[in-house]
């Protein structure tokens, strides 16, 4: 007899084989394949012979301005996306979860945006910036508004901020939704008749009682901010070009694009995967931190 | 009328107009998508004048090649549809044998599973390709309708490699949820385990079913990445919507009343699905994040 047991019988294997299978043919190997390659001269085509270099892709990276530099904005778009969404996200799901009429309606519509993917909506801000905004700029007169936000290196990440915070806000706030309705009424309405005022009454009780959906969304915004790619690709392309520490680069280029460019621009393969290991690790580094101190808020709440 | 109830105005009023605000660059791409491509220069603020360009701009946009939209579409479909199911089949199966068997092999295997959901693509995406054609070449696959890179082959197996950590994650903690007995009572009926599993386990996995389901197509419907570097963009290779947009803006640069009219082509499947299943949608993709 199978079950709960601990034995394995043929059906533990024969379930497991097919995903195995696809796991170890898609991640496992080329995981291991990448480690191996990132120290090398692997150049991705076929036949070519593969020298062992060592660290030298590691130095060649930390001695590279543009990769310094797609790392520092790369932290500084995700810490102001992590803060925006969540704020945002955090107001639509109270304004949703008061009692109006049409709350369903601006649910929807906030969660919209999450439905299509980075490429589209890249292009299609891509035109809004470009095109509309600047269309209301010299209608009203106003140059900042008049002149492209893609344009300048700074107005240029703050368009990817708004783009990526205009997609994940809806998604965000459905979380929030979700946890805000978990908490029962009285333990407001209570709160309410002892004369706690709004503000108090969510700093007080909301607050700390949907404390784990902060270390989800926290976690959710950082993860995906530190790795866009789509919008990144689509609306900037990583321009406008501009200077840093003395050298020209890209300045809107984030890791994950300037990993893909680094290979594909340059047809430096082993220096692309080199850089993706130190990704890897900084994502998993981030995310290690960031679950470790919101467990211990929970439980000081 | 009271304080309350004049709040409540005040609020609905606030609603309104953040919600109008949210969508308005739909509306931007709407109207501009009806207009001539020098008129969307000119003044992409004003309403166009013949609304009737709109479906001129979506004919040539159905019968543009770049796109070709008919047959990117049904691409989509085809990958996401059969990434889903085998995502779905696969990774219940494993996990359900990996919450019935307590043995440490078990147990290195689903954490090897839930350690791999950080994994970003990126970290195998230059090995991954090279890997691939490797896998063709020695298997005498190159030129063959079951060819991996830029074929199904290839595409559908990279997702249920990427598919398998969250999916396998989200059945396991929901099958631990399910009683034993249940199956002992199958087993003793005479069913075997595997039939056991397929017509008392499976059944009743349904609700993380759905999550898995909604969390998978969305993800493989707006991907980019992947089958940009899978499905490599060769003249015969296969082709997803999102590619299908890329190439056509790389194309028409500036041409933005039919980039635009592309754009809204790319969005109507998912969100006319979202209409329809808008409640298991939220609801899954919510219940995907929390677990």
């Amino acid at each position: 007899m199978g079950g709960k047991t601990g034995k394995h019988t043929p059906i533990f294997f024969l379930f497991l084989l097919p995903v195995m299978l696809a796991f170890t043919i898609i991640i496992v190997v080329p995981l291991i394949m990448g480690v191996y390659y990132s120290f090398t001269d692997w150049n991705a085509v076929p036949g070519t012979p593969i020298n062992w270099v060592g660290l030298e892709n590691y130095f060649v990276m930390f001695s590279d301005v543009s990769f310094l530099h797609s790392f520092l904005v790369t932290v500084a778009f995700s810490l102001v996306c992590i803060l925006l969404i969540n704020f945002i996200a955090f107001m639509f799901a109270l304004l949703v979860t008061a009692k109006l009429k049409f709350a369903g309606v601006y649910r929807a519509g906030f969660f919209l945006p999450n439905l299509i993917g980075g490429i589209v909506l890249g292009y299609i801000w891509f035109f809004i910036f470009n095109n509309a905004i600047t269309a209301i700029g010299s209608t009203v007169g106003s140059d900042f508004l008049a002149m492209s936000f893609l344009g300048n290196r700074f107005t240029s990440l703050f368009a990817m901020i708004i783009v990526t915070t205009w997609q994940m806000a809806g998604y965000i706030m459905m979380i929030y939704v979700a946890a805000i309705q978990s908490v029962p009424a009285s333990l407001l309405e209570a709160a309410q008749i002892d004369g706690a005022k709004y503000h108090q009454r969510l700093r007080y009780i909301l607050m700390p009682l949907i404390a784990p959906a902060f270390t989800i969304t926290l976690f959710l915004t950082l993860v995906n901010s530190f790795r866009m790619f789509d919008v990144n690709f689509a609306l900037t392309a990583g321009g406008p070009s501009g200077l840093f520490m003395g050298q020209a680069l890209w300045t809107t280029e984030l890791l994950a694009l300037n990993i893909f460019n680094t290979a594909h621009r340059f047809n430096d393969f082993a220096q692309g995967q080199a850089r993706a290991i130190i990704f890897f690790i900084a994502l998993m580094t981030i995310s290690l931190i960031q679950v470790y101190f919101n467990k211990r808020k929970e439980i000081e709440m | 009328m009271s304080i309350q109830q004049r709040k409540n105005i005040g609020l609905e009023i606030l609603a309104v107009v953040l919600f109008l605000a949210y969508l308005s660059p739909f509306v931007i791409i709407f109207i501009n998508a009806a207009k001539p491509t020098l008129q969307v220069i000119a003044d992409p603020l004003a309403l166009p004048e013949n609304p009737s360009v709109f479906f001129d701009n979506v004919w040539r946009i159905l019968n543009d090649r770049t796109v070709a939209y008919g047959s990117s579409f049904m691409t989509s479909v085809i990958v996401t549809v059969v990434s889903v199911a085998l995502i779905v089949l696969t990774t219940s199966m494993a996990a359900w044998v990996l919450v019935r068997t307590k043995t440490k092999t078990s147990s290195f295997i689903f954490m090897m599973f839930v350690g791999a959901i950080i994994v970003p693509f990126q970290v195998v995406m230059f090995p991954l390709i090279s890997w691939l054609a490797t896998i063709e070449r020695t298997l005498g696959l190159s030129g063959t309708p079951f060819r991996l890179l830029g074929n199904y082959p290839g595409i559908v197996l990279s997702y249920m490699g990427f598919g398998a950590s969250l999916s396998i994650f989200l059945y396991h903690g929901f099958i631990k949820g399910i009683p034993f007995e249940l199956e002992e009572a199958a087993t003793i009926d005479g069913c075997s385990r595997a039939k056991t599993f397929f017509s008392i386990i499976f059944p009743i996995l349904k609700p993380i079913t759905i999550t898995v389901m909604i969390l998978n197509g969305m993800w493989i419907w707006n991907d980019f990445l992947l089958p940009r570097m899978v499905l490599r963009g060769g003249r015969h290779d296969i082709q997803t919507l999102p590619i299908a947009v890329a190439g056509f803006v790389g194309q028409y640069v500036r041409q933005w009343d039919l980039i635009l009219t592309t754009t809204i082509l790319a969005m109507v499947p998912i969100i006319i699905v979202f209409l329809f299943l808008q409640k298991h949608i939220i609801k899954g993709m919510v219940d995907g994040s929390i677990k």
